[in-house]
């Protein structure tokens, strides 16, 4: 019987929800495989508990590596604690996050071990031995199954919001607590803050109603006709990344994982296209309508309502239509 | 400053119909428009930019066929200074894990203070040919990089973090970063730019240049092999809603109404 490895994620000192999905979807595969699944902590001495309770609640075995360096990500000392750790136990198979803490480090022990890795998963399979990962290619619209070459053990980061959680287990796992005493490592790199990215100006998360637009809206001039829609209908205008990053609108009305969540009563989301990002920072708004030329967008793949179709014609129209029906 | 810039020329999809072809194991590319992989974009135009203010040289490397020499010129146009195809049969079908072993071969032996890649490429996006590399070249690197400068020899870093978050990091140099997009307002690139570079030497590197065995490249220097494509199947599916713009226009007019608290 092997191993699974869970590393769990966390920033200033609060678990983030990858880690308890990643937990759920190694729970389905050594259900299968007959594995055993342990939760990996890795935090400062004030951290430790908290966070090892939290991992507890969903996993049979909690292993938590004590060092005050653990206290925030720390790519260096990361890397060392793991590629010692995985030597040490010779798990079969490793996850992380796919996220902004994942991927900065896993490609670079997968190197450091030569263990395969795939990134971005959404689903696992393991067969005789060798294991099967689903990803996406191509912003969302391809399904790709890769297989990984044969090895003692498989490292993979998993797309967050790819397996949903409960509420935790009634007994918690057990528990096992190591002081990590190593020497230090900068490797050359020093963390050192934190920062808010967008702070002030509007906030779109309070918003009943957004108007969001994305890569298809062309060009800085035609944000006016979206933004006189919002207007009519009392809402706000929001928008996908493409769009922030060409600063045709300001970062703090982006949606998605690095900008903001909302769950309005109504998303519009006009020309975007609907890459993963984007959708974990809207699927939870209430009624979503997409307006996009492409019938393979993947926004259509989670929207409510769709239109294929020119946005410059659809939403002029639109905006008579709520002016005629607001009026009344 | 000596800045190694990796780049990628990937078909532009946004807007594409894709068709899986007859293997299932690729999508049919005959129709696909092929450009910088738009990470890279932000990657280049950083380099150019560090150069502008600190001075040195950008050197920009990409691994691909023949007619990946349209990047690489599109690169120069923007102000790299040199330009390298690395181009096998051998280098096909291979990972991030295969292209960055011929990445290293490659950039060991140059002098250079960064190496920056885009974080991910447009079409596989796996998100890992840089960190591999900066491994095996034994250097520090930061992912998902979205403000930079230099300060003192060394590199202050913004690294993208989820939930409008972002981490400040100091990099001590020689270092690898991946660039995330939304750094720098990349330059356009006219034609006429184009033409003007027209006929710069782009330094082209086989296997045996590279010093570099089968065993090392494509899919037996690979840790994962794609089996199969399949299109993703929908989590609900959308009513669709046919019919004139205003047709359409009318039925979204009453279900933002009545959805959206108006009524």
């Amino acid at each position: 019987m092997g191993e699974i490895l869970v590393l769990m994620e966390s920033r200033q000192g609060e678990m983030r929800d990858v880690s308890l999905e990643m937990l759920t979807l190694a729970a389905g595969l050594a259900a299968v495989s007959g594995d055993r699944v342990t939760a990996l902590v890795l935090a400062s001495q004030d951290q430790a508990a908290h966070l090892t309770d939290q991992a507890a609640g969903y996993a049979d075995s909690v292993l938590t590596l004590r060092k005050e360096s653990f206290a925030v990500y720390q790519a260096g000392e990361y890397e060392e604690a793991l590629a010692a750790l995985i030597n040490e136990r010779r798990p079969g198979l490793t996850l992380a996050g796919h996220t902004a803490f994942g991927m900065d480090f896993m490609p670079r022990l997968a190197s450091r071990l030569d263990l395969p890795l795939a990134t971005d998963c959404l689903s696992l399979s393991m067969d005789g031995g060798r294991l099967t990962a689903v990803r996406q290619m191509y912003g969302g619209k391809i399904n790709a199954e890769v297989q990984l070459r044969e090895a003692p053990g498989y490292l993979v980061t998993i797309r967050p919001g790819s397996c949903s959680f409960g509420s935790g287990q009634a007994e918690p796992g057990k528990v096992e607590v190591r002081d990590w005493s190593s020497d230090p490592v900068t490797a050359g790199r020093v963390f050192v803050k934190y920062l808010e990215t967008a702070g002030g100006g509007v906030d779109i998360t309070q918003a009943d109603i957004l108007v969001s637009v994305g890569r298809g809206i062309g060009k800085p001039e035609n944000i006016p006709l979206a933004e006189e829609l919002a207007r009519i209908l009392g809402g706000e205008l929001a928008c996908s990344r493409p769009v922030a990053d060409k600063n045709w609108l300001p970062k703090h009305r982006q949606v998605g994982t690095s900008g903001r969540t909302v769950k309005p009563k109504v998303y519009l989301a006009l020309g975007i296209s609907g890459a993963f990002q984007h959708q974990a920072g809207m699927k939870g708004a209430k009624t979503i309508i997409a307006i996009n030329k492409d019938p393979k967008a993947p926004i259509f793949n989670i929207a409510d309502y769709g239109v294929v179709g020119d946005l410059f014609q659809i939403v002029p129209a639109l905006k008579d239509q709520m002016k005629a029906i607001l009026k009344k | 400053m000596n800045i190694i810039v990796c780049v990628k020329q990937t078909p532009e999809t946004v807007e594409a119909d894709l068709t899986i072809g007859p293997t299932g194991r690729d999508v049919i590319r005959d129709d696909l428009v092929y450009t910088i992989n738009e990470w890279d974009n932000y990657a280049i135009e950083e380099a150019i930019r560090l150069k502008e203010t600190h001075g040195g040289q950008v050197t920009v490397v990409t691994m691909g066929g023949e007619d990946s020499e349209d990047t690489l010129r599109r690169c120069l146009a923007m102000g790299a200074d040199e330009a390298i195809l690395l181009s096998d049969d051998m280098f096909e079908h291979g990972d991030a894990r295969a292209t960055a072993q011929v990445l290293v071969q490659c950039i060991k032996g140059r002098p250079f203070d960064l190496i920056l890649t885009g974080s991910q490429a447009a079409d596989v996006g796996q998100g890992q040919v840089g960190l591999i590399l900066a491994q095996k070249l034994n250097i520090p690197h930061a992912a998902l990089v979205i403000k930079l400068e230099m300060e003192n020899g060394a590199a202050i870093v913004h690294r993208e973090l989820e939930g409008n978050m972002e981490e400040v990091l100091k990099i001590a140099l020689p270092a690898l970063l991946s660039i995330q997009t939304g750094i720098n307002d990349p330059r356009y690139v006219s034609i006429m730019g184009i033409r003007k570079v027209r006929t710069k030497t782009i330094e082209t590197m086989d296997a045996e240049d590279l010093d570099l065995t089968e065993a090392q490249t494509g899919e037996s220097g690979s840790w994962t092999r794609l089996t199969r494509m399949y299109l993703p199947v929908a989590e609900k599916t959308a009513e669709i809603i046919a019919g004139r713009p205003e047709e359409a226009a009318a039925r979204l007019a009453e279900i933002i109404k009545n959805n959206g608290g108006l009524a």
